[in-house]
């Protein structure tokens, strides 16, 4: 069961937004994919600007490496250190503390591009029985 | 369709995540690697490692069958002892990383999934006129290893034998639950632990046996992260048909003065040979990974390729083996690793990263 507050991307990230602003993190399958989460570096800093699909940072496990994209694109406001510092802890909320950027969307930006719980979930039901 | 071990339902069944390894579906964890992977630092792991290939030797010229394809000398072993070496191709490139046991009664051979086909091919080209007969006893057999600090205790009353009383690198064919079996003390996670091959028919009672005991499940993931600390070669890693042993730091395997073996006269070139990169250990800076096949540079020129690398659980640290010009080689150079681009700083240090305390 994923929130069905979110929007998500094909790549596993979710977004949402509250007014202008956008919180944007990845998904708990995700997470549990990777696992063990050793690094997460972010590209990106407050001020500068995010393309819709672009790699703004990246997430690796024990296992593997995967690149953060945002689903959305913008100006970001802020970068959760927390999880840069101890990457570990996102596997513990990572719909709730475990965000990762926040973007400033310009006038207009949706999200209706994006998955809907209910398609994201039909995907990712699909990959766990690969 | 990906061959399963007998105790494939069993993974299936508790969570274990799957993965594609040299043919086998095998489990890549069941919790967590780092979890797996200290459990047997500090506790005892159990893996299934049925998927390794499992040969049997008969007949007068058993021995010389051996010696003609193994670097390591099989003729100076005692009956109950396994021994590491190669088994290398005419030009001195690694086919294969084996132990090979010796029984009052024959030898027997331990070989990795995917090369099981490629040794037993080798092993029918140079047999020759040799009175010697090869059983592959993989699919007709399990193979489990319990590893770590608390391996050996667990098992304690478990077999008509008492495997704490093996040494290192020995052996024993004994019996569990009244079938035949083999306990053995080797290992591929750099703790004490064994080894033990049983009848298919056995496997699921010996593996749950082994998990009342407390020992817990642990993947190749575990397996992985536990032989690269302990600086353990992996084929189709650090070991190839283009790779000898002296570049891999195998030379100790490998016994120039015990007579005739395949490959033998290259590796007698390949020993003097300084232009041939070296297996060395790195430490990397930061936490990103190294993985097999990023560059390794120094002043932006190559000085070589990593084999594998990974995030070193007990260690805290990211780290790699790589094969690295010889000039290049000591503990305290310095180098950048291309990671997807991005260089990041590393110094070779001196393997293995890890060993236990004994």
């Amino acid at each position: 069961m994923v929130p069905k507050n979110l929007r998500y991307a094909e790549t596993h990230e979710w977004a949402v937004v509250e007014g202008d602003a956008c919180t944007i993190g990845i998904t708990k399958f995700a997470v549990e994919q990777l696992t063990d989460v050793v690094y997460i570096e972010i590209k990106k800093a407050a001020g500068d600007a995010v393309d819709a699909g672009e790699e703004f940072g990246e997430i690796e496990s024990v296992k593997a490496v995967s690149g953060l994209y945002a689903p959305v694109g913008g100006t970001v406001t802020a970068v959760n250190q927390k999880i840069v510092g101890d990457p570990a802890s996102i596997s513990a909320d990572p719909y709730g503390a475990g965000w990762i950027i926040q973007l400033k969307l310009a006038p207009g930006t949706t999200l209706d591009h994006l998955l809907t719980p209910e398609q994201y979930e039909k995907q990712i039901a699909s990959q766990s029985h690969d | 369709m990906a061959q399963r071990t007998i105790l494939h339902d069993w993974h299936a069944a508790h969570g274990a995540r799957m993965v594609d390894f040299a043919g086998w579906d095998m489990p890549v964890q069941y919790t967590s690697i780092i979890d797996e992977h200290t459990t047997v630092r500090t506790a005892a792991g159990l893996f299934d490692i049925s998927h390794m290939g499992r040969l049997s030797f008969s007949g007068g010229d058993a021995l010389a069958l051996i010696q003609r394809v193994f670097t390591n000398n099989a003729a100076t072993m005692k009956d109950f002892q396994a021994r590491y070496g190669l088994v290398c191709n005419d030009q001195g490139g690694i086919r294969d990383d084996i132990l090979v046991y010796r029984w009052p009664y024959g030898w027997a051979m331990v070989v990795n999934a995917g090369n099981r086909t490629k040794i037993i091919d080798w092993l029918a080209d140079s047999k020759g006129p040799l009175d010697a007969q090869v059983v592959d006893q993989t699919l007709d057999t399990c193979m489990v290893a319990v590893q770590g600090p608390k391996a050996l205790e667990l098992c304690a009353g478990m077999f008509e034998g008492d495997p704490s009383k093996l040494a290192y690198y020995h052996a024993l064919p004994t019996r569990y639950q009244g079938a035949n079996c083999v306990v053995s003390r080797t290992g591929y996670t750099g703790e004490d632990g064994l080894e033990i091959m049983v009848g298919v028919k056995q496997g699921v009672q010996l593996w749950e046996d082994l998990l009342k005991r407390g020992a817990r499940p642990c993947g190749l993931g575990a397996r992985d992260t536990l032989r690269l600390e302990a600086a353990m070669p992996l084929y189709g890693h650090e070991l190839s048909e283009e790779i000898d042993p002296y570049q891999a730091g195998l030379a100790w395997a490998v016994k120039l003065d015990k007579g005739e073996f395949r490959g033998k006269d290259a590796l007698i070139r390949r020993k003097e040979d300084k232009t041939l990169r070296q297996r060395a250990g790195l430490e990397l800076a930061g936490k990103r990974i190294a993985r097999e096949g990023a560059a390794v540079k120094t002043g932006g020129a190559s000085i070589g390729v990593v084999s594998s690398g990974t995030f070193a659980p007990t260690l805290n640290k990211s780290i790699a083996m790589a094969y690295l010009d010889a000039a290049f080689t000591k503990p305290g150079t310095t180098c950048q690793i291309d990671i997807r681009g991005k260089d990041e700083s590393a110094a070779v240090v001196p393997l293995p990263f890890y060993k236990r305390v004994r």
